[in-house]
């Protein structure tokens, strides 16, 4: 067993686990944060997506042990104050979600990307997404959430500019 | 009482954004593999790796000695219960299918079948034992090929005592479908005659797999008065009758709940070894237990899609006029048969004519065991196979006659003016406008000056060549009148059921007996209630999944929801509504009959007196003055049984780039009109639309399940089965043209696999109409830059 000390949505945890359990297993089994969920076996889908330190990561290919003394962000901690991120609004404005199993996954990896490039085009949000699937909405109303998204968090927006701080208080 | 709201502007058409999304935004969410419970077991599936073989022996100690095991159970353990997976529409009445088994007992038919289940504490404890299993086998030949496989040299089956399940027929004529010749006398005559001309091709359906996001998960709860399964399916309904009369259960001591169901597509319609396997493991361990899938155990062992050799012929005067139209079919079932393999190809028999008039027809489906995974339903189902089949042969028709291919089609589809108009399949469509969608597709594409294009591309022997690929489909979808699926076999009716609760406060609950996985019954059938009963969009809550809240159901699949669920729910309200009326008739102090009702308000013809429907509500909640004789509840139940099927269709136009250099295709512009009826709403309907097109096209460019020589399939996973990305997509213009369908009170068709169904044909006739000066006749799908690069050498007589 191995000790792992972690702030997850704003919330310290420290948990003794196995070496080789993977992050996105100790967030649904230990910590109950279900949000986020397993697409695959191979690191290709990106459901997992969570932010670390404030970059997305795939979480079913970071160890909890790598995380140790980290900051996880969920898809559980991207609300404010029962307040949507502006990612997550536009994918409920823009129908950006279907079935919604890859949604955790797409948004969290949607907020890093504009957190690099706050302004993207077509292409750029294409490509920026490419490392999550989705098998439900064949992409355009992700894209257009995305953008549509951009724009209410650009300064001057009638939204928030910046994205919450990585270690939320949760809501 | 309480009213929260005024009833907003007209529901119907709206585009509502999604009320489902709040809680799958937010990460609260109910998956299958979300749940635990006290004392809850793990199991993990132990699966052959070889696709034919006797097994000799099996040890499972090691296994069982691994700390946290609890138990391992092998075929033999468990034979005496675990019956057989069923088949719900063998197609033939005759025959008996073989036995499907849910765990090897001494021989396995595909590699990823179960040969032992693993039960232990902890998921990745079952997980590592089942490294300790030892599985002795015998190999036996495996039969990969369809046509190889009608030789009998190895009988899968040997019960069976052959390969070839059944031929499934259809002719036109002996349908008393169409009146003269047969299809095989038109042909012949075709033949035999210098003014027409026989076309005849044959084209491979390859091996798909669904790949819905959610892997599947299972979770049974023996504990308790009645037996639970949670189960990430599209069918709880289906499900929970299949259970008990597979396996004995008394079907009123089964719950069956599907909770957030991750996709489906098809996939998960269906009843699963692990469902059953999983209840009987429960059942011997009195304590729950959970089976989730890995990716890879879902892409090897739940059903594949498709899989069809197709031969096609069709004759035509030399004007273009069609005369007949034959399509031969080897369907790969693969192994064994899940609950709709033998159906699925043969749903294409009568949508085959598609939007032509063909003055005979005809069908035959030849259905082939092989050692591979079984096939089943995949998004259309049978009808994306028959579309492809005829659009495919019209272009080839087309550019055998020199004629464009829309004004081929335009020439011998039906017309706005001849509906309802029967098929040369037999089925009736009543309403269609394929004019208009044309005319509105072409122009946001473009079609003229595209074409211009494409000839100055190809008069500079530019290296990348324009196609303008065309497909112009309809299909038969909201499964469907009862009485049909009667006569053709089916061991299950094609209604839909809804119930309405009207609650003291005035809030609506709808129970509906669709099974939403996606598709957003949450919000279309609030509008629904909302526009009917007059009360508002967020008074409603929609309640479906568990067959203890929603006890009636055929659940979610063949775009059936809306036509079949959505026209059940209209028929309960206003079964809310008669009910009603004579409440607020007596309230009011008047007549029945001078009684009218109209967004919420019932009110006394010709007078400002009125009484709102929650008032009325509240009234018969408290029944302290009520009329005598008449039931103190509003609440409403219908199950609907449709008279036909709806018939969507739409005009779908691909320009398609092809480097001749690379052979790399890309898709330039996309344009689909679709009419799909009356719109609930239009936010939803195109997601459908592009979801639709993702996979149609992903099957034309992008997918397919390739088996080695061996039978083990070798690209079963996320990284060499190519699912299609955001950047492999362009973004698609989509438009609607509405020719309401009379055969339900909505006006509405089905929408979730028009898209699938339009896109595959017209982006290969476009890839092909790009190279087809070259001297290519033919790319197989998925038409990847190797196969058309190799085409395009092969053509040209270049690089082997």
């Amino acid at each position: 067993m191995a000790q792992v000390r972690v702030t997850v949505d704003g919330v310290e945890y420290a948990d003794d686990v196995e070496p080789r359990m993977l992050l996105v297993y100790y967030l649904r089994e230990r910590l109950g944060k279900t949000g986020t969920v397993v697409g695959c076996d191979t690191s290709n889908c990106g459901a997992c997506t969570v932010h670390l330190n404030g970059r997305s990561v795939k979480s079913c290919s970071v160890l909890a042990v790598q995380a140790d003394g980290g900051e996880v962000l969920t898809i559980e901690g991207l609300a404010r104050d029962g307040e949507l991120h502006p990612v997550q609004k536009a994918f409920n404005e823009c129908h950006a979600l279907q079935c919604g199993y890859c949604t955790p996954g797409m948004i969290m990896a949607a907020v890093d990307l504009l957190g690099d490039n706050p302004d993207p085009d077509e292409q750029e949000v294409r490509e920026g997404i490419e490392g999550n699937l989705c098998r439900c909405t064949g992409y355009q109303n992700i894209v257009r959430a995305v953008q549509s998204a951009a724009k209410a968090m650009q300064p001057g927006a009638e939204r928030p500019a910046e994205a919450p701080a990585p270690v939320a208080g949760g809501n | 009482m309480t009213t929260t709201a005024e009833p907003t502007a007209r529901e119907l058409g709206r585009a509502r954004i999604r009320k489902e999304d709040a809680r799958l935004i937010t990460g609260r969410t109910r998956w299958t593999d979300n749940i635990t419970l006290n004392g809850m077991l793990h199991i993990a599936m132990v699966r052959s790796p070889v696709a034919h073989a006797r097994i000799t022996g099996i040890n499972v100690d090691a296994a069982k000695q691994l700390t946290g095991v609890v138990a391992v159970y092998s075929g033999t353990d468990l034979d005496a219960e675990q019956s057989a997976i069923p088949c719900a529409w063998p197609i033939n009445a005759e025959a008996t299918p073989p036995r499907h088994v849910s765990i090897a007992v001494d021989t396995v038919r595909f590699a990823g079948e179960i040969v032992a289940v693993v039960v232990a504490r902890d998921a990745a404890t079952a997980k590592d034992a089942t490294e300790l299993v030892e599985v002795d086998y015998d190999d036996l030949p495996p039969v990969l090929d369809m046509e190889e496989a009608l030789g009998d040299a190895t009988v899968i089956h040997p019960d069976f005592g052959s390969n070839k399940w059944v031929t499934f027929p259809f002719d036109s004529v002996a349908a008393g479908a169409t009146t003269g010749p047969t299809a095989d006398e038109a042909i012949a005559a075709a033949e035999a005659d210098p003014d027409s001309i026989v076309v005849k091709r044959r084209w491979r359906q390859q091996r798909l797999i669904p790949a819905f996001m959610e892997p599947r998960s299972v979770v049974v709860d023996p504990t308790g008065e009645q037996l639970t399964m949670w189960s990430s399916t599209q069918v709880p309904h289906v499900l929970r009758t299949m259970l008990g009369v597979s396996l004995g259960l008394p079907e009123h001591k089964l719950r069956v709940i599907a909770p957030d169901v991750g996709g489906g597509f098809g996939g998960k319609l269906q009843v699963t070894p692990e469902e059953i396997l999983s209840t009987l493991v429960a059942r011997r361990m009195a304590k729950p237990v959970k089976w989730t899938e890995t990716r890879s155990e879902s892409m090897l062992s739940g059903h594949h899609g498709r899989d069809q050799i197709q031969d096609v012929t069709v004759a035509a005067k030399r004007d273009g006029t069609v005369t007949a139209l034959k399509i031969e079919l080897t369907a790969d079932m693969g192994a064994y048969f899940g609950l709709f393999t033998p159906a699925v190809p043969v749903f294409g028999a009568f949508i085959g004519p598609a939007i032509y008039k063909f003055p005979s027809y005809a069908f035959v489906c030849t259905d082939v065991f092989t050692n591979k995974t079984p096939t089943d339903a995949y998004r259309g189902a049978g009808r994306p196979e028959a579309t492809f089949a005829v659009e495919r042969i019209m272009e080839e028709l087309a550019t055998e006659l020199g004629r464009d291919p829309l004004e081929l089609r335009e020439q011998n589809w039906i017309k706005n003016t001849e509906f309802p108009f029967t098929n040369a399949g037999g089925l009736t469509y009543d309403s269609g406008n394929y004019e208009a969608a044309t005319e509105k597709a072409t122009a946001l594409f473009d079609y003229a000056g595209l074409r211009r294009e494409q000839e100055e591309r190809r008069r500079s022997n530019d290296p990348v060549q324009l196609g303008i690929g065309v497909s112009v489909f309809t299909e038969m979808c909201g499964l469907a009148p009862s009485r049909l699926l009667g006569a053709l076999g089916a061991g299950a009716g094609g209604w839909e059921h809804a119930a309405i609760r009207m609650l003291p406060t005035g809030k609506v609950e709808v129970v509906t007996g669709s099974s939403a996985h996606g598709q957003g019954h949450e919000t279309a059938w609030s509008q629904i209630v909302a526009d009917r009963l007059g009360v508002p969009f967020e008074d409603v809550e929609v309640l479906h999944g568990d067959t203890q809240v929603s006890p009636k159901g055929m659940d979610t699949y063949g775009s059936r929801s809306l036509p079949v669920g959505g026209t059940a729910v209209v028929k309960c309200a206003d079964r809310v509504i008669e009910k009603a009326t004579k409440v607020a008739a007596h309230l009011l102090e008047a007549a029945e009959g001078d009684i009218e009702f109209q967004a919420g308000r019932f009110s006394v013809k010709g007078t400002d007196k009125g009484v709102s429907i929650q008032e009325v509500v509240f009234a018969t909640f408290l029944s302290h003055n009520f009329p005598e004789g008449i039931e103190p509840s509003l609440d409403s139940e219908y199950t609907f049984d449709p008279e036909n099927f709806s018939f969507p269709h739409g005009t779908h136009l691909a320009a398609m780039e092809v480097d001749t250099e690379t052979g790399r295709v890309s898709i330039r512009k996309y344009v689909c009109v679709d009419d799909v009826g009356s719109v609930v709403n239009p936010l939803i309907v195109e997601g459908q639309v592009h979801g639709g097109l993702a996979q149609g096209i992903a099957q034309a460019l992008f997918e397919e399940a390739n088996y080695d020589e061996q039978g083990t399939l070798v690209n079963g996973t996320f990284v060499d089965y190519t699912l299609p990305s955001a950047a492999d997509l362009p973004s698609f213009t989509t438009d609607r043209t509405e020719t309401p369908a009379t055969s339900n009170p909505l006006g509405v068709k089905g929408v979730g696999e028009a898209g699938t169904i339009a896109s595959t044909p017209a982006i290969v006739n476009g890839v092909l109409d790009a190279i087809r000066h070259l001297g290519v006749k033919q790319v197989e799908m998925p038409c990847t830059a190797q196969r058309v690069w190799r085409a395009i050498q092969d053509a040209q007589g270049g690089a082997k």
